[in-house]
């Protein structure tokens, strides 16, 4: 008796379960860690899935250093390559698509890729050719403390030259207060300066130039110039003591704890200032102002240019047909005004900027949608081989380790050995 | 076997011998045992073939097969990504020549040799003297001795890191309560890689101090009664009987110490991350900063293959002077 029940059951879970065998499976690897991301992104999953009878969608986390170790390996394996995966642009995905691991989705997403900011669409092409989708813009500005600036006696609106940025600074130190707050132990913190300071003094195609070896690659002018003005601001002391040993983390603690009147910092610092404080809280929203990075006199760039991630979705070679569908879905207007009022991140569907309640966060969005040139963080533009070396050469400026001009010859030595 | 029966050394027989003739030419036939040539049953390669396999298997494909591979990428461009193409030959071996952080990462690796034989053994030995005997709680001494060899590498790199903090850690405490300025040691760069060779020596003093309590125990106890009735000092029973007793242990736990040290890696990470401007790295946190995270496969492979002859050299050349007797 008892056999025969048990063998009923196991027909039936057989039966049961044999559909889903033909079911379409896309899993999506991303290393988010972001609570207000994942919900939406399990939301869109829920309501595809729901949608699709026979697909089913699946976000799956790999912590961040994990993923990029072990994507290479994954999607060489017929077994354990994802569908999608999370991608920062630049380099890596360059090598990746020169490796023949990406799938051509140019047909698929030309008829709806207006719908994005172009500056991120382009973000996911390499040689004209789309491999991805983007979901996210990032831009990276001063935050800065207002009590702390109050107190100092600086006025943020008056902040709009490298000269202004570097007179506040010494007024600061003066009032007794750490301008300044970097996470130069993780070294990239501090290339956001550099970054910022090549693009405002050589302008859009400063980059680009290098890239292409031209006045020097870069050893150009723009690149050691920028070096120069780092080194500059570095030597009023403008850090909070041990900067080269704190973490990207601490220094986020640091701001929240109101120790540093300013950081330089992506969007995601509005909500990590908070937890890595001393108390748990953290700055309230009020308190916290954001100032764009100054213009450097005589420079080629802009005010309106942003340095900033991009963040999106890459689809890989053997994806089905119902990858870059779900790519479509997960693209829709709604889901970014979502997004955008849970303040989640910054998508790049156009006209979501309005979703925003958050005023920061508004901000962001608004300055991104009026962009005049968006980058990508240098270290993730160049891929890693080289982008490591900027890292490293902007800490090295900035101590006083190296000259403005070996950092820039580092650099391009790097570019050649790669 | 007694000196009288024995053969003379091979050697003297001379290369150009057959073999066979060795014996029955030196040696009287009565006082060689020769081994008939055992023939293998069927049961016998029935047994090969069942057990050999797994471990051969395993030894190829997760050691051997690697390393070959290593060497084979050492003479790319390859950022790991599809096949290795761009056949560079020995280029990355001339990039390591010229580069000075790799410099640095040899010299802190030799640092770390000096210190720990000079440091760190003398230190384990003084401490298994003292807690090896029969005195009341030897054996909690021990235990705490020995705890910061179980905790994880990763671990004690990090909770180093929140001591040497000039601003949260026990450092700030210590020069806030001196009234001094925070003092960041992992921040400079003169000293942060004394830190390092301070949890070292921390970390791995309690493993040695183990090795050679159990090194103590196997001595002979008479042999140190006797030394003391014949009126030798505590001096003199530890420099003619203890220690020449205790030395195949402490050719051991040198050979385990410099082995170790020129594989030191799970540390430096947390701990420094091989900053401030690279001063702190060793050899294998070169290799996973400028190989493996910088996508430099084929770089970081000729790290590895560098890495590999320096420990092959070192095994070999010292286990043949120093423990050809152990």
């Amino acid at each position: 008796m008892k056999f025969r029940q048990l063998a009923f059951l196991a027909a039936c879970v057989t039966a049961l379960s044999a559909p889903a065998y033909a079911e379409t499976h896309i899993t999506v690897l991303h290393v988010s860690e972001n609570a207000a991301q994942k919900a939406v992104w399990n939301k869109i999953a829920d309501d595809y899935n729901a949608a699709h009878p026979g697909v089913k969608v699946e976000f799956k986390y790999l912590e961040n250093e994990a993923f990029k170790a072990k994507l290479p390996t994954m999607l060489q394996s017929d077994d354990s390559r994802p569908e999608l995966f999370y991608s920062w642009g630049g380099g890596v995905m360059q090598a990746q698509d020169k490796a023949g691991f990406l799938k051509d989705i140019t047909k698929d997403v030309a008829p709806w890729e207006s719908e994005l900011a172009p500056t991120a669409v382009d973000a996911f092409k390499v040689d004209g050719k789309t491999v991805g989708v983007p979901f996210e813009v990032g831009e990276v500005v001063f935050y800065y403390n207002k009590k702390l600036f109050e107190k100092a006696g600086v006025k943020a609106e008056d902040i709009k030259t490298w000269d202004d940025f570097l007179g506040a600074v010494k007024k600061l130190k003066a009032a007794g207060i750490t301008p300044i707050v970097v996470g130069a132990g993780e070294k990239w913190p501090m290339h956001f300066y550099y970054a910022y300071l090549v693009m405002r003094i050589g302008g859009e195609h400063a980059l680009a130039d290098a890239k292409a070896g031209k006045d020097g690659g870069f050893k150009s002018a723009a690149f050691v110039e920028a070096g120069k003005r780092l080194r500059e601001l570095a030597e009023l002391n403008p850090f909070q003591p041990g900067y080269l040993t704190t973490s990207h983390a601490q220094s986020a603690g640091i701001f929240g704890d109101g120790k540093a009147a300013m950081d330089l910092m992506g969007q995601w610092l509005i909500g990590m200032q908070g937890p890595n404080s001393t108390t748990g809280k953290g700055l309230a929203e009020s308190d916290i102002g954001i100032l764009s990075f100054p213009v450097v006199p005589g420079g080629k760039g802009k005010a309106t240019d942003t340095l900033g991630g991009i963040n999106g979705w890459l689809v890989s070679k053997s994806a089905p047909p119902e990858a870059v569908d779900f790519l479509k879905f997960f693209s829709q207007a709604k889901y970014a005004e979502e997004a955008a009022a849970t303040a989640a991140y910054i998508p790049v569907v156009k006209g979501s900027e309005s979703a925003f309640t958050d005023p920061l966060f508004k901000r962001l969005a608004s300055d991104l949608a009026k962009t005049t040139y968006h980058q990508n963080y240098f270290d993730q533009d160049l891929g890693p081989s080289v982008g490591r070396v900027i890292n490293d050469a902007s800490v090295a400026v900035a101590a006083g380790e190296m000259t403005p001009e070996a950092a820039a010859a580092s650099i391009q030595q790097a570019a050649e050995q790669q | 076997m007694t000196a009288s029966v024995s053969p003379p050394p091979l050697s003297e027989a001379g290369p150009s011998l057959p073999s066979e003739a060795r014996g029955g030419l030196f040696t009287p036939a009565s006082a060689v045992y020769v081994e008939p040539a055992r023939r293998l049953t069927l049961n016998g390669w029935a047994t090969i073939a069942v057990f050999l396999p797994p471990a051969l298997i395993l030894f190829t494909v997760f050691v051997a097969l690697p390393m070959v591979e290593a060497g084979w990428y050492g003479f790319f461009n390859w950022d790991g990504y599809g096949r290795p193409e761009k056949f560079i030959g020995l280029k990355n071996y001339g990039y390591l020549i010229g580069n000075a952080t790799f410099a640095r990462s040899l010299i802190n690796n030799a640092l770390i040799i000096i210190v720990s034989l000079l440091v760190q053994l003398p230190l384990a030995l003084a401490l298994a003297l003292m807690v090896a005997g029969r005195i009341p709680g030897a054996a909690w001494f021990r235990m705490i001795f020995f705890l910061p060899y179980v905790l994880a590498d990763v671990a004690a790199g990090l909770i180093w890191h929140f001591m040497f903090d000039g601003d949260y850690g026990v450092a700030g405490a210590i020069t806030g309560a001196l009234g001094m300025q925070p003092y960041f040691l992992l921040a400079d760069k003169t000293w942060a890689f004394s830190a390092v060779l301070i949890v070292i020596i921390w970390k791995y003093f309690g493993f040695h101090m183990m090795l050679y309590v159990a090194g103590l125990q196997g001595i002979d106890r008479s042999l140190l009664e006797a030394a003391e009735m014949d009126g030798a000092s505590a001096w003199q029973r530890f420099w003619h009987i203890t220690l020449p007793l205790l030395g195949p242990m402490i050719r051991l736990s040198i050979f385990f110490s410099v082995v170790g040290a020129l594989q030191l890696f799970d540390i430096i990470v947390p701990l420094t991350g091989g900053g401030p401007f690279e001063t702190t790295n060793t050899m294998v946190s070169f290799l996973y900063y400028f190989g493996i995270t910088r996508m430099r496969v084929g770089f970081g492979s000729a790290v590895g293959v560098v890495l590999f002859f320096i420990c092959v050299t070192f095994a070999f050349g010292y286990r043949r002077i120093f423990m050809r007797d152990d």
